[in-house]
């Protein structure tokens, strides 16, 4: 028996008016006897940049890593840009297909632990995989990684290894890499978590002129409330695997309509 | 028996032509399992049916019998089914697929050694498989058990000597052979035993700097 406050997992945000490009059809993760997911329905248009906040454990980062195909759905269907990213009901659940590849290709996604490789410079972390994946030229690949360097503001750290780096330089370098594999889709796991307090800034400031500058659609997780109340046009707040409420920034900070969200907050702002 | 610095003197450049046989017989055998090892190590990890299984059994196998009786079986049984080469062959792929085992295990610890994130990174990135393990897996992995594979060159060179036994001319034969033809053994056997150290100790030391140098950067 549901109270009737009791909100839906559907997760319909500012008017949608062109085909979503991400669509989560009634998706479940378990983890064991622990439901990280609940019969979630969740759609993002194109371009949208939507946050997604709530506290730990509440299945935020499940999304993006269900998306990126680091994990598998229990039940349902992932429709990216049109194309099905996972369909549990066909078994496509336990091999790669070519069609999840192709999908794949149109996301990018920048971790809470950068994950750079250590042993390749920033110029060679960022042309891996347009010369491998995307089969551009070596000249091209190095011409465009300069230039991505350019925009996150390390164009002269271009043949320094991560270890020569700070934590926020490593993950601009991240952003960059992302970056270029031209995605449709950029998706930000707590991409700020990881840093210390001063080099936090740096990063923000990368991510902002990306929100702001590209019609790409970017999907974050984050804790970093003001930030995300700044760059979003959706939030979604996240809470036991369901989805509490959405909409837009300045309703949910200012006047959340549930009492999680309320309690939520408050926990987060009052320090 | 008292030693005899002539005699001493006269057969060490015989026993010098040993150790360069046995110097041979490490680096190649040492090469064959290098790469072995590390083929093995991947295909366990890649989990094919079969194949990963195989590789598995044999890897055992390998670890579970002593070295000796794989070097008869090789050299005294093998060609009565039609499959024979000369000593030196026999020895170098015996011994070499013998650390091939242990190597197998070295790098499993290293690839298991590569956090979680770089695969996902690499995945991420829509990397092909071949080029996730060649350039961000493997380098990783590898580095961080160079010191542990030259621990097994040197104890490979040590080995070696074992193959005196399938009559592989190197440095404990030579030694044995002058033994029993001169009836002298102190000078031949403790040549011998100095020759082996003057190549493993520095040797270790220099695993040891390696050791310092490739320490893992995570």
């Amino acid at each position: 028996m549901r109270p009737s406050t009791e909100p839906q997992a559907v997760v319909t945000g500012a008017p949608v008016t062109t085909e979503p490009i991400i669509r989560f059809q009634n998706v479940s993760k378990n983890w064991g006897t622990n439901q990280v997911l609940k019969n979630l329905n969740f759609e993002v248009a194109p371009g949208e940049k939507v946050s997604i906040i709530g506290p730990s454990g509440s299945g935020k980062t499940t999304i993006l890593r269900i998306l990126m195909t680091l994990e598998t759905p229990s039940e349902g269907k992932v429709i990216v840009g049109g194309d099905t990213l996972w369909d549990v009901a066909l078994g496509q659940k336990v091999r790669e297909t070519k069609q999840l590849r192709e999908t794949r290709r149109k996301i990018g996604m920048v971790f809470q632990q950068f994950n750079l490789f250590p042993h390749m410079t920033a110029l060679e972390n960022i042309i891996e995989a347009p010369i491998h994946v995307l089969g551009m030229n070596k000249a091209e690949a190095r011409e465009r990684a300069a230039e991505l360097l350019n925009l996150v503001g390390l164009g002269k750290h271009m043949n320094h290894t991560p270890p020569q780096m700070s934590g926020g330089q490593q993950q601009r370098v991240a952003i960059a890499r992302a970056l270029a594999m031209r995605p449709k889709v950029l998706l930000f796991d707590e991409p700020t978590s990881a840093l210390d307090p001063e080099l936090i800034g740096e990063v923000l400031s990368v991510i902002r002129n990306l929100a702001h500058t590209t019609d790409m659609t970017m999907l974050m997780v984050t804790h970093e409330m003001r930030f995300a109340e700044e760059i979003s046009d959706r939030v979604v707040m996240f809470d036991n695997g369901a989805a509490v409420e959405s909409g837009p920034p300045a309703q949910i900070f200012k006047d959340p309509q549930q009492e999680r969200t309320r309690n939520f907050l408050r926990a987060v702002l009052q320090h | 028996m008292i030693w005899d610095n002539n005699f001493a003197v006269s057969i060490f450049p015989i026993l010098l032509q040993g150790l360069w046989v046995t110097v041979q017989i490490t680096l190649l055998g040492t090469l064959l399992a290098a790469v072995l090892g590390l083929v093995f190590a991947v295909l366990r990890r890649l989990a094919i049916p079969v194949l990963s299984q195989v590789v598995s059994f044999l890897v055992v196998f390998v670890r579970g019998t002593p070295l000796l009786v794989q070097a008869y079986v090789a050299f005294f049984v093998l060609p009565a089914y039609g499959v024979s080469f000369n000593a030196l062959t026999t020895g170098i792929v015996v011994i070499g697929v013998n650390y091939s085992a242990y190597m197998a295990e070295v790098y499993r610890s290293g690839i298991q050694g590569v956090p979680k994130g770089q695969w996902e990174a690499a995945t991420a990135l829509s990397l092909p498989g071949v080029r996730t393990w060649g350039r961000i897996i493997l380098p990783q992995a590898i580095r961080t058990v160079v010191p542990m594979l030259g621990n097994y060159l040197i104890q490979m060179f040590k080995d070696s000597a074992v193959l005196s036994a399938i009559t592989v001319v190197e440095l404990m034969a030579t030694a044995q052979a002058i033994g029993s033809s001169s009836f002298r053994y102190i000078e031949p056997l403790t040549l011998a035993a100095l020759l082996f150290l003057a190549v493993s100790y520095p040797a270790s030391r220099l695993v040891n700097r390696l050791e310092r140098r490739y320490a893992p950067q995570h």
